[in-house]
């Protein structure tokens, strides 16, 4: 008895230890985008609150929890509360089989790629769920979109992992990354560098970030899905948002960037010294790299149609990938890169 | 054969390099933006803001109650009585002005015989009852020797061009 309750105090701290950074690392992370887009508009950015600004996130927070929580007459009140938790709920749990360090991991589970695929696109219920359950015709339209903009999506995104798994021959990421050791060349993202761009772009469209946001689409549906959300409600989209776009970042390392390999590692004079070294800081520095490619896209590319939406992710990177996994079965098969 | 090049160079990415390349150095530029309440954009000593009644050296106030500004006020903004003080000068028992009325056109103060009238370079005031829109003579003496500093080397600065 004692024993099982020792084990769930210790679970629980480590689910802990995982999920705080992962908040503040969110809280943060709007922080930096507002300042990165403040920048490439030639503005300043928040610098109001704090020193540099750094206090601003913590303001949004207590603003949005002191709001009031309004749910619309005709909503489905149940839905319409339930629907943020969860499209949160997985954006948190897929931290779980994420390894830090070859030892730093919560769940060192075999089937951990295929868990994660599975939660990334259980985050669309959540979408869906809110948007039908505000009872607006503008948070429906987000919510259909969302959801047909995944499924299409999700389709490129999970080929492109075919790739990844088919070169590293397991579904395990602590595997995975140890399958890339080597030097920077023998990272995935060479090889597989048609399927790490369209690994890349589909996280992006299905995070519905810039430029694939029509969900949210404010110059046609005003704020798609969540339009009838207010104050905590709003903040925890916002949140389960900015946590999947640090999570597809985190996964992107992994997979094609040697997640915590260094990439100075088998180059003569630097390898030796302690930039050889793998570690979790690494990884981090990958993660907030891609999660800087977020935010530079969104500075940068205009919002695509749905149309052109649906066509770049049926006709162009379903074929290019059903393609490249030919090629990773031919680079498997004849020994290259690993195998 | 140009169908294919075509479809190898949007496959490359080409364009999409490029915008990332401009927001890229866009991001490293100088900022446009200024830090408001700190730091302020050069202002003209030509500014026209709010008004203000100046006073000569000795504390005499330089306003004689000639109604000339009252009389070449577009907006009708500018009310003034007066009356003949003991000394026997003219002087204004009352010179109010409606700053919801005025356009800061400075036409006032080009038709002042003693520069008495001036509009400050004071742009940034407000009111917080609709009441407080007209000011009276004691409101604007009192703005014209608070600003007295600014005002004289304002006009100074202008004094060649006039």
């Amino acid at each position: 008895m004692i024993d099982q309750l020792l084990t769930l105090i210790w679970t629980m701290t480590k689910i802990m230890i995982i999920i705080l950074p992962v908040t503040i690392a969110v809280a943060y992370y709007t922080y930096f985008e507002r300042k990165v887009l403040g920048y490439m508009h030639s503005r300043r950015g928040p610098n109001r609150v704090g020193p540099l600004g750094l206090l601003q996130p913590f303001a949004d927070v207590f603003k949005m929890l002191f709001k009031e929580l309004i749910v619309p007459t005709n909503a489905n009140k149940f839905l319409f509360l339930l629907a943020p938790l969860l499209s949160l709920a997985p954006a948190l749990a897929a931290w779980a089989v994420v390894p830090f360090d070859d030892w730093l991991v919560l769940a060192d589970v075999d089937a951990g790629l295929l868990l994660i695929l599975a939660l990334t696109s259980m985050g669309v219920y959540g979408i869906l769920l809110g948007g039908w359950a505000s009872n607006s015709k503008y948070a429906l339209i987000g919510g259909l979109r969302a959801a047909a903009q995944t499924v299409s999506y999700e389709i490129a995104m999970g080929f492109a992992l075919v790739g990844v798994i088919v070169l590293a021959g397991t579904l395990n990421l602590t595997a995975i990354v140890e399958a890339q050791s080597g030097n920077i060349f023998t990272w995935y993202w060479l090889p597989l560098l048609p399927l790490f761009v369209i690994y890349f772009v589909s996280g992006v469209a299905e995070t519905n970030r810039a430029p694939f946001d029509v969900a949210e689409g404010e110059s046609e549906i005003v704020a798609g899905f969540h339009v009838e959300y207010s104050g905590a409600g709003f903040a925890v989209f916002f949140l389960a948002e900015y946590a999947n776009m640090i999570l597809i970042s985190a996964l992107a390392s992994l997979l094609f960037m040697g997640g915590w390999l260094s990439p100075f590692s088998g180059i003569p004079v630097v390898g030796d010294t302690f930039l050889g070294e793998g570690g979790v800081h690494w990884f981090l520095l990958k993660t907030a790299v891609f999660c800087f490619l977020f935010l530079w896209f969104r500075a940068t590319f205009p919002r695509y149609r749905y149309d052109q939406i649906m066509r770049l992710g049926w006709k162009v990177f379903i074929p290019i990938t059903i393609v490249w996994i030919m090629v990773a079965g031919v680079f498997r098969v004849m020994g290259w890169f690993g195998g | 054969m140009q169908a294919v090049t075509r479809y190898l160079r949007s496959l490359m990415l080409l364009e999409l390099f490029r915008g990332l390349a401009v927001t890229w150095r866009m991001g490293l530029a100088p900022k446009a933006t200024l830090n408001y309440p700190d730091e302020h954009t050069p202002w003209s000593p030509r500014f026209r803001g709010l008004h203000a009644l100046r006073r000569y050296p000795n504390g005499e106030e330089r306003c004689i109650a000639c109604k000339l500004c009252e009389a070449v006020c577009p907006a009708l903004a500018i009310t003034i009585e007066s009356h003949n003080r003991e000394d026997n000068t003219r002087r204004t028992t009352r010179y109010d002005i409606d700053l919801f009325k005025c356009i800061y056109c400075g036409f006032c103060e080009e038709s002042c015989p003693v520069d008495s009238i001036v509009l400050t370079d004071v742009g940034e005031y407000h009111m917080e009852h609709k009441s407080e829109k007209v000011v009276d003579k004691q409101q604007l003496l009192a703005i014209g020797d608070r600003y007295e500093e600014s005002i004289a080397a304002n006009r100074a600065r202008d004094a060649r061009y006039r």
